[in-house]
């Protein structure tokens, strides 16, 4: 199988006046070409920051302070600006949030479609045609390019942008909460257009609080608490078999349309990054570590390792391994 | 944008400029009356002259009218567009050709002190803006809180002393060597030079601006300074610089594209700042010898001269009326989600 990712001890930083905030500490992963991997957490879980990681696009303060971030080989995080500019938007998509805020309102929609293809080395008449062409292609009549993004519904804007992250076929989209700022319906036909560009052999590398949708199109799935990545595996593997009790307690944490449950929520709070808790960053709020008196002086002392438990199911837990 | 809901909106805003005006007339009618002495005490001075020539004088510049009369006489002129006659010195002329003559020396000062205020400020503010948080942004701060305190006279003078006396590279007074002949046609001598192709009193003209315009520029451009910087800051970290990014859009189109976005509070600023400008303008010409309106009215207040005043006064309250009215229609063609 071959990678298209590979990251490495990815550690990011961002240095705030008040301290050091430890966003993303050793997170090690990879994508699979075609693969759609989908990363679940909490609000300041460090998901979002590990995608602008990957393509070097870490928002100010915030700094890669460590690991790599391969991209087929290519090591990211030391990539020259003007190679990294070549892949970005070719090679490498990106969908942010919120598709209100995310195309420049004093432009006309086709203009920055446009404009990403002739930064990439297409002529201008050749690029309005393709535009025209993509839009069809995300169902939006072709005479859209000439509105402006504030004449456009949230759904339709992020129909645009993804079709302006289609544009070259890129071998790595990230979507980072693509559909979050979006109503249900809007959010599955999203979903769609992902999947046919994961059809057509694009790796989804998929950023959401929902788990609901990631476990509806996903592959793999990635848990991640509080800066670590805790457990990653097969969707199924996960559901059937949740090792990290941060992922047995978020899935308990969901609600069922069809079995009558009570909801458990986690009890406290996630900790403070400038001072993560040392030992597992999950023990002050894991049940297991309550119950157990023999745990003491190990979750809450030593850091966990990645184990494989099952064939490609890992996790970071000290119950494991 | 609705050209038609734009066209509304342009005559309410020029029909509002109306109250405005007669407020502002009011407030200053109310001041010069108020104010000790009058045209003709200012006229005659200390020299002995008998009551009733002194009388006569009063009767002749209609002061011994009540001042309720005086106050309607003036206000009716104005509505025929007549911004009455000089009341001293020399008397009788129509103060509307003082204006004709003044006004495109002010208007000329403003340009380019308009020009280099916003020049400076964008240069400064997007430099900070771009360098957040390191010592050209702090830099960037000082400037603009420095030269923002700076008082007009003072600053100008330090200029005049630097480039006239010491470095004797560049006039101090005056708009134009007193040797050279203009025509004049629209009254910017610059405009004018060029349409008439008169090199030397162009280049002139040019060197005369330099130093009014510069220090009218630099006081004026700190508080562009900070409000570029701020609103590009903002700009910057919006979701759409970031998607520009992920993009892979050229760096400079970015910061380009940030600049438009972080322009639009700017241009509210800029009609702002034209009555600080103009305000400006007046402390500017005296200091530089500049003969424009600022000159004319600090003049016509030691004269106590009545009609000039109030119609200079008005004049210059109907042009920022009308620029003002400017700023908000360039406002809806720069950014296409306002409507009117």
């Amino acid at each position: 199988m071959e990678l298209v990712v590979e990251v490495k001890d990815l550690s990011i930083y961002y240095f705030t006046l008040s301290g050091v905030v430890k966003a993303v500490e050793r997170v090690s992963f990879n994508i699979q070409r075609g693969e759609w991997l989908t990363f679940v957490g909490e609000s300041g879980s460090g998901k979002s920051t590990v995608a602008y990681g990957i393509i070097n696009l870490v928002p100010s303060p915030g700094k890669i302070v460590g690991g790599q971030a391969l991209f087929e080989g290519k090591d990211l995080v030391k990539l020259p600006k003007e190679k990294l500019k070549e892949l970005r938007g070719k090679e490498i998509s990106m969908v942010f949030q919120d598709p209100m805020t995310s195309l420049d309102p004093l432009r006309k929609v086709g203009d920055q479609i446009v404009e990403v293809m002739i930064e990439h080395g297409i002529d201008e008449k050749e690029a309005w045609k393709k535009a025209k062409e993509l839009l069809k292609s995300v169902n939006i009549p072709e005479d859209r390019l000439y509105y402006y993004p504030h004449q456009l519904s949230g759904g339709q804007r992020q129909r645009i942008i993804i079709s302006t992250a289609m544009a070259f076929r890129p071998k790595l989209l990230i979507a980072d909460e693509p559909t979050t700022a979006l109503d249900v319906i809007v959010q599955d036909s999203i979903m769609d257009l992902l999947n046919e560009m994961k059809q057509e052999g694009t790796s989804i590398f998929f950023i959401t609080h929902d788990i609901s949708l990631a476990v509806e199109r996903s592959d793999r799935m990635g848990i991640m608490y509080a800066g670590k990545l805790v457990e990653i595996g097969k969707v199924d593997q996960l559901i059937e078999n949740p090792l990290h009790p941060y992922t047995s307690a978020l899935f308990a944490s969901m609600p069922d349309l069809w079995v009558d449950k009570e909801i458990s929520a986690i009890p406290g709070f996630p900790p403070d990054l400038r001072t993560p808790p040392p030992g597992c960053r999950f023990h002050p709020r894991c049940s297991v570590f309550r119950e157990r008196k023999d745990l003491k002086g190990i979750c809450d002392k030593e850091e966990p390792k990645m184990v494989e438990v099952e064939k490609e199911h890992f996790v970071a837990c000290h119950l494991y391994g | 944008m609705a050209s038609r809901g734009l066209g509304r909106y342009i005559v309410i805003r020029a029909l509002l400029i109306v109250p405005m005006i007669l407020i502002l007339y009011t407030v200053v009618f109310i001041f010069l009356r108020v104010l000790p002495g009058n045209p003709v005490m200012a006229v005659v001075g200390a020299k002995n002259i008998p009551p009733e020539q002194l009388k006569a004088l009063e009767h002749m510049a209609g002061l011994d009218k009540p001042y309720w009369v005086q106050y309607f006489d003036y206000l009716v002129k104005l509505l025929h567009g007549d911004f009455g006659v000089t009341l001293a010195f020399p008397m009788g002329k129509p103060v509307w050709e003082y204006i004709a003559l003044r006004f495109p020396a002010t208007l000329e000062l403003t340009i380019w002190g308009f020009f280099f205020s916003v020049l400076f400020g964008i240069l400064t503010g997007v430099t900070g803006a771009i360098k957040k948080g390191s010592k050209v942004d702090t830099s960037m701060r000082f400037y603009s809180i420095f030269v923002y305190t700076l008082f007009i006279p003072w600053f100008g003078m330090m200029l005049q002393y630097l480039f006239g006396v010491v470095l004797h590279a560049l006039p101090t007074s005056g708009r134009i060597d007193p040797g050279l002949h203009l025509h004049t046609i629209t009254g910017l001598y610059i405009l004018d030079s060029i349409i008439t192709g008169n090199w030397s009193a162009f280049v002139s003209s040019i060197r005369h601006i330099i130093l009014p315009s510069l220090t009218l520029g630099i006081v004026l451009s700190g508080a562009y300074t900070r409000l570029v910087r701020n609103n590009m800051v903002d700009v910057l970290s919006q979701d759409f610089i970031r998607s520009y990014h992920a993009r892979g859009v050229t760096g400079w189109k970015i910061t380009w594209y940030a600049l438009k976005n972080a322009f639009i509070p700017v241009i509210t600023l800029m009609g702002l700042q034209f009555a600080i400008l103009l305000g400006g303008a007046v402390l500017t010409e005296t200091t530089f010898s500049w003969p424009g309106m600022g000159t004319f009215l600090m003049e016509r207040i030691d004269y106590r001269d009545y009609s000039s005043i109030q119609g200079t006064v008005i004049f210059i309250a109907i042009f920022i009326g009308v620029i003002s009215l400017i700023v908000d229609i360039v406002y809806a063609l720069l950014d296409p989600r306002v409507k009117y």
